[in-house]
């Protein structure tokens, strides 16, 4: 069981700030994310991208974005549970939450603050009827063990980064990787696609472009696939799996049911205060709440999540007065016995 | 109605159609254009903010306007989203100009 102060779900850059100004408020926070590394957004969809409207940055990547917000919360040690989603939340009769992940993780805070962005990136499933008959039993949206296609025949379909990493790397484990694409074109590091297009040439990938999958067979397990080139009769295709990679779409998922009020698929809070949802002591913060004038910018997200650390701290530490301080006058004094402050200016008389 | 506006013919999800107003001067897109008038629901559309790197804004070409060509990163997503037409584009990356005036579009369905 991991305890803390302030469970965070999502760790983009409004659950990252948070850590920070909490930590100032000597609270100590744990993220959940879905993802299997920190940054939200920023990180998956558009590292390589330009944001201009940070204050104090003329220009900053997404992807740079995050690490400074890693590196700026970092002395206030977070905890991370990364690449499993938040499920379930019950509160106990301590009052606090514990909230449970698909994988079985549980976590125990007396507040938790959702800042869960669009929600959690799931895979996007292609439209075939019988595609959900076959999950686990020969279709897959992501690899998370290659070992599993030792020395099996192996369908990818798709025109990413990881489609193509992937038909490289199960060339080598598999006894038969076919890559299937919409277009002759892929989308990816020059590199990935070099080497697709070599190992093609030998003959350790059979790329069959353009074209889809059109139909799936088999009696309990997977056994064969239909592709269908445009304009020619669909052929059929033996195979052990079918790995479709489309990428992810956000899907706010399992927080939808916790009983909090949700409207334009999004989480009302009352902005009036300190972004707490209808159930108190869960608060939505970033671009998953929304209130009159909402908007959904990085930089919103941080004013929210600041105001929200003063109220889970009136939670935490009922009855104590707490009084703004400036980083500037009292420094940082990080958990981990660090600390950050202004050099002393020196006082010495001029004869 | 300004001068600057031209009118655009929106199928919703739905089946509804809505014809609306659309100001050529302020620099906006089709998906801005369908969220303005809020036809359809926040959040399932729009998704990626208009980086052709989600579909959510996906739609079908109904009139026959000659739009600017597809660049390689709205042909990428196109390759890769669901229920795609040959009349598909994304709604972001197709500016609002005096030309599209009479525009006709169907939002593709949410994935």
């Amino acid at each position: 069981m991991i305890k803390t102060d302030i469970l965070i779900i999502g760790a983009g850059p409004t659950g990252l700030f948070t850590v920070f100004e909490a930590g100032l408020l000597k609270l100590k926070c744990h993220l959940i994310d879905a993802l299997p590394q920190p940054g939200g957004q920023c990180s998956e969809i558009y590292p390589k991208k330009p944001i201009y409207d940070i204050p104090a940055y003329p220009e900053i990547l997404a992807g740079e974005l995050t690490e400074k917000l890693l590196e700026q919360s970092k002395q206030f040690e977070p905890g991370f549970t990364l690449g499993e989603r938040a499920e379930t939340i019950e509160k106990q009769t301590d009052g606090t939450f514990l909230v449970t992940t698909n994988k079985g993780t549980q976590h125990c805070a007396p507040v938790v603050a959702i800042a869960g962005g669009l929600g959690s990136f799931e895979p996007r499933k292609p439209l075939l009827d019988n595609i959900s008959n076959f999950e686990d039993k020969g279709v897959a949206y992501m690899i998370k063990d290659p070992e599993v296609y030792r020395d099996k025949r192996v369908v990818i379909a798709g025109g990413g980064d990881s489609a193509l990493d992937w038909s490289i790397f199960l060339s080598d484990v598999a006894k038969e990787v076919t890559l299937i694409h919409r277009r002759t074109e892929f989308r990816g590091a020059l590199d990935s696609v070099e080497k697709v297009q070599e190992l093609k040439d030998k003959g350790l990938i059979n790329l069959i472009t353009p074209a889809e999958v059109t139909g799936l067979f088999g009696a309990n397990h997977l056994e064969a696939i239909e592709v269908t080139k445009a304009d020619e009769v669909p052929q059929r295709i033996e195979t052990d799996a079918f790995i479709p990679l489309f990428g992810l779409s956000p899907k706010l998922g399992p927080i939808a049911n916790w009983g909090l009020e949700i409207e334009k698929n999004a989480i009302k809070v009352n902005n009036a205060l300190d972004y707490q949802t209808n159930i108190p002591g869960i608060f939505a913060i970033g671009d998953v709440n929304t209130y009159p004038g909402k908007l959904k910018l990085i930089l919103c997200g941080f004013h929210e999540a600041t105001l929200m650390c003063q109220a889970a701290y009136k939670i935490i530490n009922p009855g104590k007065r707490l009084i703004l301080k400036y980083t500037t006058v009292t420094g940082v004094d990080g958990f981990d016995g660090s600390r950050k402050e202004a050099p002393k200016s020196v006082v010495k008389s001029i004869d | 109605m300004s001068s600057s506006d031209i009118h655009i013919k929106i199928t919703d999800r739905l089946g509804k159609a809505h014809t609306v107003e659309a100001p050529t001067d302020m620099a906006l897109n089709l998906m801005e254009i369908v969220r303005m008038y809020e036809l359809a629901p926040e959040g399932t559309i729009g998704v990626c903010g208009g980086m052709a790197m989600c579909a959510s804004c996906q739609c079908y070409i109904q009139s026959t306007h000659e739009l600017p060509e597809k660049s390689d990163d709205e042909e990428a997503m196109l390759s890769e989203a669901l229920h795609v037409q040959p009349n598909s584009r994304l709604g972001c990356q197709i500016q609002i100009l005096p030309e599209l005036e009479g525009l006709e579009i169907k939002l593709a369905p949410e994935e």
